[in-house]
């Protein structure tokens, strides 16, 4: 399909949207002046470990909507599907950091890796304490037993949420790298892609499919996935796709879970819902209690149709951080 | 022609600037079989940038002129492209520290010290499908081509068609490291986005070599 968005020169769209968001959240974030990073308006945080988190645009609202009081301390923002610049991730290190070391939080991918991996040299030879936790919750990406080389994607919402309430109680640095490794390794998602998005530099789309097409364990960058098939009811899928997360960690009767719905950009919320009746059957089937459902688009892919699924398991340590509070300009809890 | 002057590497890397904007859209398409298909575009966001630096002109020495162009990259690009082609020149420049000419044998110690450098960075091999398919061919081109005393002419073109026929053999692999990976068979029958931007990069030193060897422009 050819590309339709209301944007300006295709090369200035990243620049253009960290603008526009810093200044509809003024209040609570303000943007770096040199490098498209966001940082919390009080940052740094006196005695406060600092996260932060970053990857590449066309996501949102990851990473950038989840910096805030009880989330991430800075974020920063790559060009669309291309990880931050090492000169980006360590504007926003040196702009949060607040001496009590730096957590830096990302999903799993070579180029973020690469990026962030320099700019943590970069910090250290500042004499900045920096610690790297990698999400890793996409389980098609790779088999079990080879989980280090899986990619991240929804988990972030919930992983983010907790580290940052961890950071924000004035835990050391281990204490906020133990937590947030634990609710990591928890943590699985499988998604379906129904359509393709278009790239704003190219305006070309990223993959094909057909119309009667669905393809369950699709990449957030049309990475190939498990399976191509055809397009499946909203019942029917959710029965291809949960078994697959509940065998992977595996999830058993009488685990407590935070469920992740996630639309990818262009499906709907009447879709997320029918998809989440039948997980909630499904689990409950399962003897798997929900601590909470979290419905809406956290992890976009552009325009892609289809959704994902997560399962973060979480004992009561976990529960404590998820629903402490937090102001972010996407979530908030009171 | 025996050396290479300060000169020619700044007019060689904005006409290497010029190479890939011109090359942008094949790249994008190359990337885009097997990839998102950013490549192209990355490229060229970064060299434009380069060109803009290289054209303030502070730039005493080789080292310096390669060593802004990787930092640019690096620090303007974002994603793997930026990283690993920076991390290329960033390497290259310190084996031509302080240097106001170069010739074969600089030239092999300069491309094997920016093979290195990516390759420390990336942690690719050769096999896995990436840039440096191109690339090694091209340092054993210029390491035999110095050996045997050519000029800087004939091993940049030795080195360049190394590169090529370097970049053909990526079409037959499949790759083990990247987004690219994950297509396993499929990227089988399509030729490495990274691997084809070197082989724009070394036609480019070579034909600015021959056209304007002491880089006064044409």
């Amino acid at each position: 399909m050819a590309m339709k968005k209301l944007i300006n020169d295709p090369s200035e769209v990243v620049q253009e949207l960290v603008e526009g968001f810093a200044l509809a959240n003024e209040r609570l974030v303000r943007k770096h002046p040199r490098v498209n990073a966001v940082i919390r308006n009080d940052a740094p945080v006196p005695g406060k470990v600092a996260v932060v988190i970053g990857g590449g645009a066309g996501h949102e609202p990851l990473f950038l909507e989840y910096v805030g009081p009880g989330m991430a301390d800075a974020e920063a923002h790559g060009q669309i599907f291309a990880a931050p610049s090492p000169d980006v991730v360590l504007a926003a290190v040196k702009a949060v950091s607040a001496g009590k070391g730096v957590m830096l939080l990302y999903n799993n991918y070579e180029g973020d890796r690469l990026n962030f991996d320099m700019a943590q040299d970069m910090a250290r030879d500042e004499g900045i304490e920096v610690v790297t936790v990698l999400i890793n919750d996409e389980l098609a990406s790779a088999p079990r037993g080879e989980e280090a080389q899986r990619r991240g994607t929804t988990a972030d919402h919930v992983v983010i949420k907790i580290a940052g309430a961890v950071a924000e109680t004035k835990a050391p640095l281990n204490e906020v790298v133990r937590v947030t490794r634990k609710a990591v390794s928890w943590a699985r998602s499988l998604g379906v892609g129904l359509s393709s998005c278009t790239l704003p530099a190219t305006g070309m789309d990223i993959f094909e499919i057909a119309d009667d097409e669905m393809e369950i364990g699709m990449g957030l960058h049309g990475e190939p996935g498990v399976e191509r098939i055809k397009l499946l009811t909203a019942d029917e899928t959710v029965e291809r796709i949960l078994p697959r997360i509940l065998e992977d960690l595996p999830y058993e009767d009488g685990d407590e879970v935070i469920l992740v719905i996630n639309g990818y950009g262009g499906s709907t919320r009447m879709e997320m819902f029918i998809v989440n009746r039948k997980l909630r059957r499904m689990l409950s089937e399962a003897g798997i209690k929900v601590h909470s459902t979290e419905v809406g688009e956290f992890c976009t892919s552009q325009e892609m149709k289809g959704m994902s699924i997560t399962l973060v398991k979480v004992d009561d340590e976990l529960k404590r951080y998820f629903d402490m509070p937090c102001l972010s300009p996407f979530y908030v809890k009171q | 022609m025996q050396t290479l002057s300060v000169e020619y590497w700044r007019r060689a890397l904005l006409d290497l600037a010029q190479a890939i904007e011109g090359e942008k859209e094949r790249l994008c398409r190359l990337d885009g079989a097997i990839g998102d298909g950013d490549h192209g575009t990355s490229m060229a966001t970064g060299f434009r940038l380069v060109g803009a630096r290289l054209a303030s002109g502070d730039l005493p020495d080789i080292g310096a002129i390669l060593h802004a162009t990787g930092t640019t990259l690096v620090s303007s690009v974002g994603g793997v492209t930026g990283i690993v082609f920076g991390s290329f020149f960033i390497g290259a420049a310190k084996a031509a520290e302080g240097k106001t000419e170069t010739g074969t044998a600089d030239l092999a110690a300069m491309f094997a010290a920016g093979l290195e450098a990516v390759q420390l960075r990336g942690k690719a091999k050769p096999g896995d499908k990436t840039m440096v398919d191109a690339l090694a061919p091209a340092v054993e081109a210029l390491r035999k081509a110095d050996e045997k005393g050519l000029g800087v002419q004939e091993a940049l073109e030795v080195a360049h068609r190394a590169a090529r026929e370097g970049m053909d053999r990526t079409r037959e692999m499949k790759a083990k490291i990247g987004r690219a990976r994950y297509q396993g068979e499929k990227a089988v029958g399509h030729i490495d986005a990274g691997a084809a931007s070197v082989v724009v990069i070394l036609t480019s030193l070579a034909k600015t070599a021959v056209q304007s060897p002491d880089g006064s422009s044409a």
